[in-house]
């Protein structure tokens, strides 16, 4: 073996085993070669060991970062090079998948595992590994697969590139007699491979003759049923369902091949598994992201392996547990039964409603239905239809059955809404017509269920199975439906993707409940309030409440199409008194007011509390809203997807908080203040260190910066398909850290000052963002300010980009003037900027149009202010 | 006891021997013209006459190097005789003389080919691929320089980046001369950071180096203000101190970098010995970033910069008035 880029070359072994496979004749030998980290390791301390199986056309060298990292943790790493595969030998016989499994045995007896087993699989190696993980049980501590399939549909069909792979003629001339297989899996890597990680990739199979394997492989895919290798691989798919240790699937997405379909079913035969999904890799997932680290951190976390596992932490002790949908049976059942319990505005005419009695039983005919195509416990239903009264419905009747609803809105734009749907992977997809289209040219999976009846042919051309009035009209006879458990999952939200790709975060029924109670303490809404709900996910808790809700005639994918007319007859229909609001909703409600007519302007006096939460809504904006609805107590909360509670201030509250700032009270002012934690939340920061890493123990002292944390029974149970990221937030518990900074004051109000991310560590110290950036939005002609550091952590330098409104179409230093200003105002925070660039137009969020994307704007400015050639921003 | 300083008619080498003096030391300079350093011996004579220097450095506890041939073009030969041989000659004259301490004054340059520098370490002297003869040859007087360095002999290297200041020939002189003509383009639109460093500053950091060689022996220190800057706004600054219109056209740096190699070849060619109108070296200082980590800087001198970029724009519009 020539000396590989990240091999230690004492790692290469041979060995000669006896074969006991019916491939070859009673007596054979074969020589196999493989990877082994285990002479680096000290027997006593080794915690077990991964056997690690490539898949075709790899070899052991994929495994190279699990050997390092395995020797840093106590792990021996056997890698394995497969039979007729890397460097093992070429043993001339058609080995089938049953005999790979009887390969591996023979190989794992010879080598002597030491202590309990994990088997880690990669592509078709994850077929032979659980072949031998369901036939080896005894030893078996875990189970990790990456982008691999145990089972394919007989009604559908395998991917196009193995069918164009398996295809007469085809086959030997591009797996065999050319290295076109090999060179096309190669280049599925993202990034590309660097040329020399390349080179040993293709070390072993550079004639012929060495890539005889890699054909045999393609052609023991069991495609369908009548295929010799197809029950070897039943027995497997089915054995594994018995599986009784931790699984761990780590997940590239962007895979030709082993795509989010087969997760999916390897997910329901192992349901207790973890998985994180990699959201940028492909095929190639060993090389396109750190997979090796996440597993051994897995490992230590599940406790697989030498010693013993460790105590769990104990559950939590929350207040009791009230289904969400409690308050709207007991509603439908008691003297108001009759009271509007929804309402629907429309463009013209008059409103759609819905009374208490009316909406209990459109939700028991909708879950009724549902249960009836088939879904129940644990089925997920995308939703993809507008706030009004059929979300509401549809919320309401999957919670009842036990469905899991997941929600991402338009907001994400059509690929990041694509990307959330597939990556849900949703049992079926109820939308509007726009989005049924979408689903299918994008190619979402489930089935499809229409919102609005649709024609035939539409219905034909769109997938479409039933409309939600079908399931209405269905009216099978009710069966008593058994109350889903509170620790079940109920709802996956899925996160703004402001911050990298949107994240789904996962809500128990006991979480959402807890929410409810969060919102109705914190807010003082319950029975007997009325409420527009222009702003989801708030929006949906009215009939949990037992308010009456009623939703605007909007474009609610485009918040700012909102108008103050609009929103007065929604608060007029149900005589309202509270209203839910987008920050966007409300800028386009004050560019309409000047069109309020005078019942209009009566109906927004009557309003008593006005929300609205998601970004920060500058105070001059929240004042001019205050004129608008005068009786009104403006609440600004802070919250995020995974939380969406966290403090509460109201703009009295905020000026109170301003002119503590400047009476100097210890920890007020240098950033938004948010204020006191709601009902039911403990807060806390943990402090920042010189790196500006947050690794301080939880604090609520006043002045000291750190990652914002809450514990809360409302906060989010886990991230969908994430695991390595739900364990980073919550690996300090009970805490779930926001990823958020801020700092409290003496008053125990929290201050927010930023993203962790947009932390800048300049050699003067760490430095955070937001308040900055207020003092620079107050300049003469400056919109929006964004701080950003260049250059390396520990010595960045900071810069201001101004969003002006003299900038010109291109980025530019400032003007002296403003640079001069610019800087003053920088060093009474005490910070010296480097440089001052005008920008036209900053990057901010698609959904709120408010939170700024720090960290394209700094890498922007690194290639800007060191004389690249910067493009646009 | 007396320090030497060599090079001080230059302007940080007078401004070195004036901060001595200040600070209670005795002080005797060398070069070839009288340094008008007030308070210091000054000793006439080249770096690169054995005789002149042995004499200087007699009786001295420490030597304070900056004498150099500073200049974008030029033989060759002259760079190697000045800021090779010369820095042997003294290293020599300066053991011989019981001498404990030399600091030797070097330049960033010696460590870098070209490329952008971003928050960069201060990295090894490298005499193959430094640019051009003149940190050719301070890179190989560096490593030469340090290559001496015992605890008996200490020697350390400090690299300050763009000194500046009143009086300054090299770089504001310049840049007010070819402003005031129209010949000072921006490259890029003049957008990547320098660092830059006030003359005091420097000489601070070179005198605060020989208090602290029990660290800093043996190493080399780049020295800035640590206030890196777009070069348009430095330059702007320079002009507007010395009352010239700021430079407002920009060229493709691209263009500029290609334009120098020829010019600087034709140069050569002509065997013109005034300063070319543009060089490959000089158009990468001004369309790449280079700017500098300073804190290991910091920690070894326990040094800080006393004078900010907007204070010496300030005092080198004070100069000009």
């Amino acid at each position: 073996m020539v000396a590989l880029p990240g091999v230690d070359p004492s790692w290469s072994t041979y060995i000669d085993v006896p074969s006991t496979s019916g491939a070859d004749r009673p007596g054979t030998s074969h020589r196999w070669h493989y990877l082994d980290n285990g002479a680096d390791l000290a027997d006593s301390t080794v915690r077990g060991t991964l056997l690690c199986v490539h898949g075709n056309p790899t070899w052991s060298y994929l495994w190279r970062t699990y050997l390092a990292a395995g020797r840093a943790a106590g792990w021996r790493v056997v890698a394995v090079d497969q039979l007729d595969m890397g460097y093992s030998e070429r043993t001339g016989v058609f080995r089938r998948l049953a005999d790979r499994i009887t390969d591996l045995e023979d190989f794992a007896a010879a080598v002597g595992l030491t202590g309990p087993v994990v088997t880690v699989g990669h592509d078709w190696g994850g077929v032979v590994s659980l072949g031998y993980a369901d036939r080896n049980r005894e030893d078996l501590a875990g189970v990790v697969l990456t982008n691999t399939a145990i089972h394919q549909d007989a009604d559908r069909r395998i991917p196009a590139p193995l069918r164009l792979a398996l295809a007469p003629g085809v086959h030997g001339l591009g797996t065999r007699t050319t290295s076109a297989f090999l060179d096309v899996t190669l280049a599925l890597a993202r990034p590309a491979l660097a040329p020399d990680v390349r080179r040993a990739f293709r070390d072993p199979y550079r004639t012929a003759a060495d890539r005889q394997g890699i054909a045999h492989f393609v052609s023991d895919i069991p495609a369908d049923p009548s295929h010799p290798s197809y029950p070897a691989l039943t027995a497997t798919a089915e054995g594994i369902r018995s599986l009784d240790v931790p699984v761990l699937m780590m997940w590239g997405p962007h895979d030709p091949i082993f795509s989010d379909p087969y997760l999916e079913d390897l997910a329901r035969r192992l349901p207790r598994a973890d998985v994180h999904r990699f959201e940028h890799a492909g095929h190639l997932v060993q090389e396109d992201a750190d997979t090796a680290s996440t597993a051994l951190q897995w490992l230590a976390e599940r406790s697989v392996g030498h010693p013993e596992p460790r105590a769990d932490v104990p559950p939590r002790d929350d207040a009791p547990y009230v289904p969400l949908g409690r308050r709207l049976t007991d509603l439908a059942a008691g003297p108001d039964a009759a009271r509007t319990a929804v309402a629907e505005m429309k463009p013209s005419g008059p409103p759609r409603t819905l009374s208490w009695r009316e909406l209990d039983d459109d939700v028991a005919a909708v879950a009724a239905g549902l249960t009836a195509l088939g879904y129940g416990p644990g089925s997920r239903v995308s939703l993809l239809v507008p706030p009004g009264v059929d979300l509401t419905v549809l919320i309401y009747a999957c919670l009842r059955i036990g469905a899991v609803i997941v929600v991402a809105d338009a907001g994400l734009g059509a690929r990041g809404l694509s990307r959330a749907v597939k990556g849900s992977a949703p049992d079926v997809v109820i939308g509007i017509e726009r989005a049924l289209v979408a689903a299918r040219a994008f190619g979402w999976p489930g089935r499809r269920i229409s919102a609005a009846p649709l024609s035939p042919a539409r219905r034909r051309a769109l997938r479409v199975e039933a409309s939600l009035n079908d399931l209405r009209a269905a009216r099978p006879a009710r069966s008593a439906v058994e109350a889903p458990a509170a620790d079940a999952d109920a709802a996956i939200l899925f996160t703004s993707g402001s911050t990298g790709p949107a994240k789904g975060v996962v809500y128990t029924h006991r979480q959402l409940s807890a929410m409810r109670d969060a919102v109705a303490a914190t807010l003082g809404l319950g029975e007997g309030a009325s409420l527009v709900a222009g702003f989801a996910p708030f929006a949906l808790l009215g009939p949990a409440l037992g308010a009456t809700s009623v939703t605007p005639a909007m474009d609610v994918t485009a918040p700012r199409t909102l108008t103050a007319q609009a929103l007065s007859d929604a608060a007029d229909a149900i005589d309202a008194t509270v209203v839910f609001a987008s920050p966007t909703a409300l800028r386009n409600v004050l560019a309409t007011a000047g069109a309020l007519t005078d019942a209009g302007r009566t109906a927004l006096g009557r309003i008593s509390l006005l929300l609205s939460a998601g970004a920060p809504i500058p105070v001059p904006l929240l004042e001019a809203v205050q004129d608008l609805v005068p009786s009104a107590a403006l609440h600004t909360p802070y919250g995020m997807t995974e939380s969406l509670l966290v403090a509460d201030i109201d703009l009295t509250g905020i000026r109170r908080a301003s002119a503590d700032a400047r009476d100097g009270l210890d920890g007020a002012g240098g950033g938004v203040c948010v204020g006191l934690p709601v009902h039911g939340a403990r807060v806390a920061v943990s402090p920042l260190d010189d790196d500006g890493a947050a690794t301080g123990e939880a604090t609520t002292a006043p002045g000291r910066t750190g990652e914002i944390l809450v514990d809360a029974p409302h906060v989010k149970d886990r991230y969908f398909r994430l695991w390595r990221t739900q364990r980073e937030s919550a690996r300090t518990p009970p805490w779930h850290r926001t990823g958020d900074v801020g700092h409290f004051d003496a008053e125990g109000r929290l201050w927010v000052e930023g993203r962790l991310g947009h932390i800048i560590t300049a050699a003067s110290g760490v430095l955070t963002p937001v308040a900055l950036e207020q003092s620079l939005e107050t300049l003469d002609g400056v919109r929006l300010a964004a701080l950003v550091g260049v250059g390396p952590a520990g010595t960045q330098a900071v810069v201001a980009v101004l969003e002006t409104d003299a900038a010109g179409r291109r980025p530019a230093l400032a003007d002296a003037p403003l640079t001069e200003a610019a800087r003053a105002a920088a060093l009474r925070h005490g910070v010296g900027l480097a440089a001052v660039v005008a920008v036209p137009a900053l990057p901010v969020d698609i959904r709120h149009n408010a939170k700024i994307d720090r960290t394209r704007i700094a890498q922007w400015c690194s290639r800007f202010l060191s004389g690249a050639r910067a493009g646009s921003l | 006891m007396t320090v030497l300083v060599t090079g001080a008619s230059g302007m940080l080498g007078r401004a070195v021997a004036e901060h001595l003096v200040a600070s209670g030391e005795e002080v005797r300079c060398l070069q070839r013209r009288p340094s008008s350093v007030s308070g210091a011996q000054d000793v006439l004579g080249s770096i690169t006459d054995p005789d002149a220097v042995a004499s200087a450095v007699q009786d001295c506890r420490a030597v304070i190097h900056l004498a150099a041939k500073v200049s974008f073009t030029g033989a060759s030969a002259e760079f190697d005789r000045t800021n090779i041989d010369g820095t042997r000659i003294l290293l020599d004259a300066a053991h011989a003389a019981g001498v404990t301490d030399v600091v030797h004054v070097s330049s960033p340059s010696v460590a870098h080919a070209g490329s952008s520098l971003v928050g960069a370490p201060a990295g090894r002297a490298d005499p193959a691929h430094a640019r051009g003869d003149y940190a050719r040859t301070k890179a190989a007087a560096e490593l030469l320089a340090l290559g001496r360095s015992t605890p008996a002999f200490r020697v350390a290297a400090v690299r300050p980046h763009i000194v500046w200041g009143p009086g300054d020939t090299q770089l504001v002189e310049r840049v007010i001369e070819r402003a005031r003509h129209g010949r000072l383009p921006l490259l890029d639109g003049g957008t990547a950071l320098i660092d830059t460093t006030y003359v005091d500053n420097a000489a601070s950091a070179i005198v605060a180096c020989l208090r602290r060689m029990h660290a800093a022996q043996g190493r080399a220190l780049v020295v800035t203000n640590g206030e890196p800057r777009p070069i348009a706004e430095l330059l702007g600054g320079i002009c507007r101190a010395g009352g010239v219109e700021p430079p407002a056209w920009s060229v493709p740096g691209a263009l500029a970098r290609g334009a120098g190699s020829v010019i600087e070849r034709a140069w050569l060619r002509l065997g013109r010995t005034d300063e070319p109108p543009m060089t490959r070296f000089l158009a990468e200082q001004l369309s790449t970033a280079h700017w500098f980590d300073q804190r290991d800087t910091r920690s070894v001198l326990d040094w800080r910069p006393s004078v900010s970029v907007d204070e010496g724009l300030e005092r080198l519009a004070a100069y000009y008035r």
